[in-house]
């Protein structure tokens, strides 16, 4: 615990088991991002996945959609300190998206429309940790919350759910992405509260 | 930067801006600066060891003895209310930071700089401003500041003599009323006033740089409205300061 504030008391008295050290629980849905919000039509949206070794698959948005779809309920933890409890999610699993491809990679670039990346292990994308969704709440997603799709890794603070994600590429060694060399953790576990590049 | 640690940090100075926002400037050991455009995370700590943070933009200059922040009060919040009307000189803080490294200007920086601030969003702007004064940079630089009516201006005199020295150029645009006398248009900011405004940029052979700052929804639209008027998408850097 820090010095205490004097006169200080706060309001949100409930400590709540799913929120994790230094959040605080928004009803609201704010939006994280560093740049303005693209317009990107779902005809025009494609994703791919390249490996080290250069192979690639690429998914137009009728063959995306044409994936099985599983609903996901999670609670969600941005860097910035909210947090918001129960979201709904539609979209593919990306393990899904993995089948069968022949990889030893350790590690992921997400990148995303505008040239935007961040980085993450592989083995945090795979086993039914991490989705592309295109639905929230029952509704096309947003384009200020990553529309048409974006990435939904919801045990990571939420900047490494790259919204208007366009692809993913696999390399044996870790690189930092754009949010990582701008001050952002390598890794990103918000239980483990590393938010900002020195943390622990 | 690697080490930061939460530390504290002793308020020794107030101002206050608004009858609804304050300046706090903070003492903090071992404080080297920061950039133009940073933020600091600020924490506080109930008797019962409840603890809330928030992020706050900082308004000094980089190169400044003290960091500063400054503070809206949102009507029903946890932190602002106190920042605004809780804290006196001698307060203790404990601060995060300087964080962030993208909505930054830095003084080597020789491009055009066009910046769009609504209410509190005018924070890190007011730090950019600052900074380009302090590094005698000839980068040229407007300030396009929305704000409901005069007496929500932050900065005031201070805006007024980088208008009067001409080392920025400042808009104001008032939302709801104007003072006295006023002659400009009143009201919220449209897609086409900014395309006007920002067509005002000194020709150069670098593309400008612009910097929005404010709540999400106003983020929003005066980005969409520069990139619709043939901005770059890539040379616009926001900051959401959150809310509707
Ligand atoms: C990087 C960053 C920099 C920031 N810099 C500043 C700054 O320089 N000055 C400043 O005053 N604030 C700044 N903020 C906002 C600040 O972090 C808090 O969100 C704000 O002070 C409200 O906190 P609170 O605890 O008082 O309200 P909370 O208890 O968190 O929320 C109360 C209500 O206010 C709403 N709300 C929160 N922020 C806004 C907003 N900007 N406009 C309208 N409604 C809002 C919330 O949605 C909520 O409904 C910054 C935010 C970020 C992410």
């Amino acid at each position: 615990m820090g010095i205490v504030t004097p006169g200080f008391v706060g309001k949100r008295r409930d400590a709540d088991p799913r929120l994790p050290p230094g959040q605080y629980e928004t009803k609201d849905f704010p939006v994280l991002s560093v740049g303005p919000t693209p317009n990107i039509h779902a005809g025009e949206w494609q994703f791919s996945i390249t490996t080290e070794h250069g192979e690639t698959r690429r998914w137009s948005w009728e063959e995306f959609r044409a994936l099985p779809v599983e609903d996901v309920h999670t609670d969600i933890h941005c860097v910035t300190r909210w947090s918001k409890f129960g979201t709904l999610w539609r979209g593919v699993s990306l393990d899904t998206l993995f089948e069968g491809l022949q990889t030893d990679a350790g590690y992921v670039m997400e990148h995303a429309y505008g040239g935007y990346t961040t980085n993450v292990p592989l083995a945090e994308l795979r086993g039914g940790k991490a989705w592309l969704v295109f639905e929230y709440d029952g509704e096309p997603l947003d384009p200020e919350h990553g529309g048409p799709v974006r990435l939904l890794v919801p045990h990571l603070y939420f900047w490494k759910s790259a919204k208007w994600v366009t692809g993913l590429t696999l390399h044996t060694t870790e690189e930092l992405g754009f949010w990582e060399v701008n001050g952002y953790h390598a890794h990103g576990d918000p239980w483990k509260e590393q938010r900002y590049y020195y943390d622990s | 930067m690697a080490g930061v640690k939460w530390v504290v940090a002793e308020v020794v100075g107030i101002r206050d801006e608004t009858a609804t926002a304050r300046t706090l400037l903070l003492r903090i050991p071992r404080w080297t600066g920061h950039l133009a455009g940073q933020h600091i995370d600020v924490r506080l700590t109930a008797a019962d060891g409840y603890q809330a943070a928030r992020s706050y933009s900082l308004s000094s200059a980089g190169d400044d003895e003290f960091a500063a922040i400054s503070v809206e009060r949102m009507p029903d919040g946890e932190v602002s209310p106190y920042l605004v009307d809780g804290v006196v000189v001698g307060t203790q803080l404990e601060v995060l930071g300087p964080l962030g490294g993208w909505f930054v200007w830095r003084p080597t920086q020789a491009e055009p700089i066009r910046m769009i601030g609504g209410g509190s969003g005018i924070a890190p702007l007011v730090s950019i401003l600052r900074t380009h004064l302090h590094s005698g940079s000839d980068a040229p630089v407007q300030l396009l500041y929305s704000v409901r009516s005069p007496e929500f201006v932050y900065f005031k005199d201070e805006l007024a003599e980088l208008t009067a020295a001409a080392r920025a150029d400042v808009s104001i645009r008032y939302t709801r009323s104007a003072p006295e006398g006023w002659s400009g248009p009143v009201g919220r900011l449209s897609a086409a006033d900014v395309q006007a405004w920002a067509a005002r940029t000194p020709a150069s052979s670098l593309p400008a740089s612009s910097y929005i700052c404010g709540p999400t929804r106003f983020v929003e639209l005066m980005a969409d409205a520069l990139v619709a008027g043939g901005t770059d998408p890539l040379t616009v850097r926001t900051e959401r300061f959150g809310g509707a």
